[in-house]
């Protein structure tokens, strides 16, 4: 038995999603009535739906659950999350299941991560989301035919003043890097 | 009126006809704008993805340099609406991440108080605090004979409560009859435009889109309107490529909504982004209204 | 002299002694405590063993006060009173403290616990020692009842009394009884018509000798206690004489002002501006809706008035209070249902074809709208395909947590009725079957066997947003089949949704007027959850049906049933034990000031113009002690809880704090009351 705020968990791993969701002690309540895997845009795609997942959770099958291609093909649009009949916050553990598996280095073959390392990067470095950069770390290095069939509609915005081929630079980006610093060192747990 | 105003990154180049539209009606309307010095990037659902107390403080950062005589910050993208909004609310509502951000806020030399700034959409601002009356009285060209389709997309109305119903938002149909709109029942207006997806799987993206784009067709929408600039770029820049990917051939205009409200106060086009969309919106609403 | 005390700490089986140490609370009092001579723990002190030891135990240990340290006293404070008196003591020399709900079920530290109940004891045997006999007080039960609501379960209630020989007085605030179950075609899991088994009764009441039948009519007021309330009701103006009507429908038939029916017809068909609403409603005497009669909007028309046979029509009737007097009252107010616009992804409201369980109801009725075809709203077309979705509101913490508990079984009902009815292939989405009564699971096994299609997967939305030209002109229900782990979407043409059985609007405010509780949802509060399940904590109320909580017809009859029975053993008994735990009035140092008597909210105070004094009413005092906390002057004494032993259980409470918890008149620092200031 695992014990998060007084609740007695018999899956480890359910804890270890709990503890690290703010909100997270909803997921006890899961009745697996499915409103998530209904509703969820990317539902067809996914290996499991998110019901199955949170019922993977509940069996402790960790492992199986952090490979999973789910939380990566979520697009953060929160049905799932307002119309869950239990208040389970599953878009939020959609973004813990993602940092647990970038942690344990779980998230192999999936795109995902990459253009989230890609985008962060940049902001920390300049201070502002920098699209072009985007465009040549990672969809030039990683998905090359994708930048191939992207370039005539990059052209097409670069001609609309759509696109800026420099970054644009806060005066304040050591404050910025500052910050994020002290933020990884305290660790990001909920 | 007088807001903090906090553009986000899209609004500096890929959206900037609705950075210069939004400025334009807010002239109009008397909301004046206070854009956030030295503002940063919200991070979008990137830093989410891999470090939660990093993703909060990069927020915090912007609400904490919000002048402090203003206590609301205005966001015209709903992916920083969401992302300033949940910040704020996280901090309020779980002590430890609140301490826990200030400390990283600390070693910038910024602090922020949980709750100080209350984060609003324009479009809310527009409906809530100027209403129905003041924009009428500002109407000099109605939108008469005008289909638009109003869609609101995800981040605006969901998961915060409170602005506008999640399942089927009204507050910008509200507006644009007011406007002299003829508003089609959208019933996709609060579905998903794919996010950052056509980064990651143009297939899953690209469905998405479709869907979008074809019940506007299904609806005989002359145009759809858009309050995010995600939403728009998917669904305008992409347009072309979903007709390849699908064999199909859509020409449905995307503008934001501040666009048109800029045309019904008789606003030039020029003044208020018109030509940067992919799919030209001016021939189609000069037909239906005649030329401006 | 001093008191001899006895201690007796109950174990409640593994219920307090789990998380109390029950024998060393036990040992600790027996050793500790001034004037406690025998301090035992026992496994199950309610038992006729447990009682036993300690009527034993007074004989034998001449005992002068008893301390029980068990569970609530809503449960067990009769028994050990009872016990006391078996053994020669007065009942109110016993004391209860409770040491289940408030501490072994409240506590997770088993230390602090005991501590807690040692503490709660000694506050007992302080009070205790303080405690005067007092002798209990007898009213006679007026025989007459109150029902209120004439549903099923008011008319069951309704109907055992009659039978009985006792008068009822019967209260409905629709123009007809029947209630929900007078809209219904048929009934689960037997299929027989509702009507034909609901009207005999209707009528039955509706000519019973004993039963003073007052429809159109609301319960306003409710003062008197146990035995003998006092009852204004308000009968709104039905623009009716009902002597002079003989129910011959002229004027609903000639009436020109047609309005959509919302109540009965749950909005599926229409109804006259005067109407009866539905052919057998008790009594057959119309109302005139006043909102929507054209002579009430600007006196033209009276086509009612002119053609009535009998002159029945009074367009300048008022509404009348009356006031009955009745000893017993059993609210069967029934419930509403969820509004489904609430859930907007289900479309209600919005997409015409979206049904709920209700006007469903009304459109397979033989005697509905459409004569009992199931059509789609267009009024002509079959439908293919109908989607029968679960827990539309139910089991939602965003709107009802409770499980509604007779949906599963309606759906079934519904699918047996389309399958019957029409060529339609039926789909019910769930998320758990619940078909846990008698013939029920067999129910379902026939709609099975009926080729019924059963869908593990609350549904995400209904939409008329197509996305394959298969789709186009559809329902489309998308949802995950949870059984296979597939996002799947279904057209349809007809969509049904089980909308929740909500407590009625006005639940909680009708519950303050018969001084009855409700659970946070609304739903009116039993006394016992399994072991008095109709009786309320206010003594002569009762409750029957879906006031209490979401039930089917059977339920709700045996529960009309039995709140009868409960009222006819009052009846038989004839007088009722008072408790006599009442304020008096010291009059000699009364002043007449009066705050007492507006204060009562009983109106139990009188005030006396020779004396210039305030007396209480004993019979109507039911011991709240506001008047004693009012009095400026602190001369009014609540029996049982006075000064002195609020003050000694205070001091008993805090034995470790206080210096001398058992200073014989030393309690110099005794805190005294203040006088209330207003």
């Amino acid at each position: 038995m695992v014990t998060h705020q007084g609740h007695k968990h018999s899956s480890k791993f359910l804890a270890e999603v709990i503890a690290n969701t703010p909100g997270g002690e909803r997921m006890v309540h899961c009745l697996q009535c499915g409103s998530c895997g209904g509703s969820c845009p990317s539902g067809a795609d996914m290996q499991y739906t998110p019901r199955a997942l949170f019922a993977m959770i509940n069996a402790d099958r960790r492992d199986e659950v952090l490979s999973a291609n789910t939380m990566w093909s979520c697009v953060s649009c929160y049905f799932c999350t307002t119309r869950c009949p239990q208040k389970v916050p599953i878009t939020e553990i959609m973004y813990t299941l993602k940092r647990l598996a970038i942690r344990d280095g779980m998230a192999k073959g999936e795109d995902a991560p990459a253009l989230a390392k890609t985008f962060t990067d940049l902001v920390e470095k300049y201070g502002r989301a920098y699209e072009v950069g985007i465009a040549l770390f990672y969809l030039g290095l990683k998905k090359p035919m994708s930048a191939l069939r992207a370039g005539p509609m990059g052209v097409s915005m670069f001609l609309r003043g759509r696109m800026a081929i420099l970054p644009q630079k806060i005066r304040q980006v050591e404050q910025l890097q500052a910050i994020i610093k002290k933020a990884r060192e305290i660790g990001g747990a909920a | 009126m007088k807001y903090a105003y906090y553009p986000g990154c899209s609004l500096e180049k890929n959206s900037a006809a609705y950075d210069v539209s939004v400025r334009a009606v807010a002239d109009v309307l008397g909301i004046q704008l206070v854009e956030i010095d030295d503002w940063n990037c919200c991070g979008a659902t990137e830093f989410f993805s891999q470090d939660e107390l990093v993703a909060c403080s990069v927020v915090a950062r912007n609400l904490a340099l919000v002048e402090p005589q203003l206590n609301q910050v205005v966001a015209p993208c709903a992916a920083c609406y969401l992302n300033l909004k949940k910040v704020d609310q996280l901090m309020v509502e779980h002590p430890r991440m609140n301490a826990h951000i200030n400390e990283a806020l600390a070693a910038g030399g910024l602090k922020y108080q949980a709750g100080r700034v209350r984060v609003r959409h324009l479009l809310d601002v527009i409906v809530a605090d100027i209403g129905e009356a003041a924009v009428r009285d500002k109407v000099v060209r109605p939108l008469s004979g005008l289909r638009v389709a109003p869609y609101y997309g995800c981040q605006w109305v969901r998961p915060m409560d409170g602005v506008d119903n999640p399942e089927y938002p009204m507050k910008m149909d509200e507006l644009f009859k007011w406007l002299g709109a003829e508003v089609v029942d959208y019933p996709v207006k609060a579905h998903c435009c794919g996010g950052h997806m056509t980064q990651i799987s143009e297939p899953q993206a690209f469905e998405l889109i479709r869907r979008l784009l074809q019940n506007a067709v299904d609806y005989e929408a002359d145009l759809i309107l858009c309050m995010c600039p995600m939403c728009q770029l998917n669904m305008d820049g992409y347009q072309n490529r979903v007709n390849h990917f699908f064999g199909l051939n859509f020409n449905v205009p995307i503008v934001f909504f501040t666009q048109m409200l800029g045309v019904a106060f008789g606003l030039d086009f020029s003044k208020l982004g018109f030509g940067k969309e992919l799919v030209a919106a001016k021939p189609v609403i000069q037909a239906k209204l005649g030329a401006a | 002299m001093a008191e001899r005390v006895g201690v007796y700490v109950c174990h409640c089986g593994s219920n307090i002694a789990g998380m109390v140490d029950v024998e060393e609370v036990a040992r600790w009092a027996g050793a500790n405590l001034k004037d406690v001579v025998v301090a035992r723990d026992y496994k199950f002190m309610c038992s006729s063993l447990g009682q036993a030891m300690i009527e034993e135990d007074i004989k034998k240990e001449k005992l002068t006060r008893v301390v029980v340290g068990a569970c609530s006293p809503h449960l067990h404070e009769k028994t050990f009173r009872r016990a006391c008196q078996n053994a020669g003591m007065n009942p109110y020399l016993c004391q209860m403290t409770n040491l289940r709900e408030h501490v072994s079920w409240v506590s997770v530290d088993r230390k602090l616990a005991t501590e807690k109940a040692k503490a709660l004891v000694s506050a007992s045997v302080e009070r205790v020692k303080r405690q005067a006999p007092l002798e209990p007080m007898y009213v006679k039960v007026n025989p007459a009842t109150l029902v209120i609501g004439g549903g099923i379960a008011g008319l069951q209630a309704t109907l055992e009394l009659a039978d009985a020989g006792y008068h009822v007085y019967l209260v409905e605030r629709e123009p007809s009884i029947g209630g929900h179950m007078a809209q219904f075609d048929k009934t689960f899991p037997t299929l027989d018509c509702s009507a034909c088994i609901l009207t005999p009764k209707m009528s039955e009441v509706g000519q019973h000798e004993n039963v003073t039948l007052l429809t159109y009519a609301e319960v306003e007021e409710v003062s008197g206690s146990v035995g003998n309330f006092k009852v204004k009701i308000r009968k709104k103006a039905r623009s009716v004489i009902y002597q002079k009507c003989t129910g011959c429908g002229i004027c609903s038939e000639k009436c020109p002002r047609k309005v959509v029916d919302d109540v009965f017809e749950a909005g599926m068909g229409t109804r006259k501006a005067i109407y009866t609403p539905f052919p057998q409603a008790v009594p057959r005497v119309p109302v005139i809706d006043r909102a929507s009669c054209i002579w009430f909007e600007r006196q033209k028309c009276g086509a009612c008035k002119k053609l009535c046979p009998t002159d029945a029509i009074d367009f300048d009737q008022q509404d009348e209070v009356i006031e009955v007097e009745v000893g017993n009252i059993i609210a069967a107010t029934g419930w509403k249902m969820f509004d489904c616009k609430r859930i907007p992804q289900y479309g209600y409201g919005r997409l015409a074809n979206v049904y709920t369980s209700l006007e469903f109801e009304r459109l397979c009725n033989a005697a509905g709208p459409t004569g009992g075809k199931i059509v789609l709203r267009d009024g002509k077309t079959e439908p293919k395909e109908v989607a029968i979705i679960h827990c539309v509101g139910s089991r939602d913490v965003k709107y009802n947590e409770h499980c509604s508990a007779i949906c599963c079984m309606a759906a079934l009902k519904f699918g047996h009725l389309v399958l019957e009815k029409t060529q339609a292939k039926v789909y019910s989405f769930y998320i758990d079957m619940r078909t846990n009564q008698k013939g029920y699971e067999e129910f379902y096994q026939r709609l099975l066997e009926e080729g019924m299609v059963f869908v593990r997967g609350k549904v995400a939305e209904v939409t008329d947003a197509a996305r394959k030209p298969s789709e186009q002109g559809k329902l489309i229900v998308q949802f995950e089949d949870t059984l296979l782990g597939k996002q799947q979407r279904i057209p349809v043409d007809m969509v049904i949704l089980m909308g929740a059985l909500e407590p009625q609007a006005d639940a909680k405010e009708f519950g303050l007027k018969l001084g009855i509780s409700c659970s946070m949802a609304g739903w009116y509060t039993e006394r016992h959850p399994k072991l008095d399940p109709v009786a309320t904590m206010t003594d002569g109320v009762f409750v029957a049906g879906a006031c209490q909580g979401a039930k089917d017809i059977p339920a709700s009859v045996a529960q009309g049933a039995a709140a009868a029975a409960r009222v006819q053993g009052m009846i038989t008994k004839g007088k009722v034990m008072i408790e006599p735990i009442v304020a008096s009035i010291d009059e000699e140092s009364c002043s007449g000031c009066r705050i007492c008597n507006t204060m009562c909210p009983y109106n139990a105070i009188e005030f006396d113009p020779e004396k210039e004094v305030s007396r209480v009413i004993t019979a109507l005092c039911k011991g709240c002690g506001t008047c004693v906390a009012s009095c400026p002057a602190g001369v009014i004494t609540g029996a049982h809880f006075n000064n002195d032993q609020i003050f000694a259980e205070i001091e008993g409470i805090l034995w470790d704090a206080a210096a001398s918890p058992h200073g014989n008149g030393s309690a110099a620092a005794k805190p005294q009351p203040t006088a209330a200031s207003l």
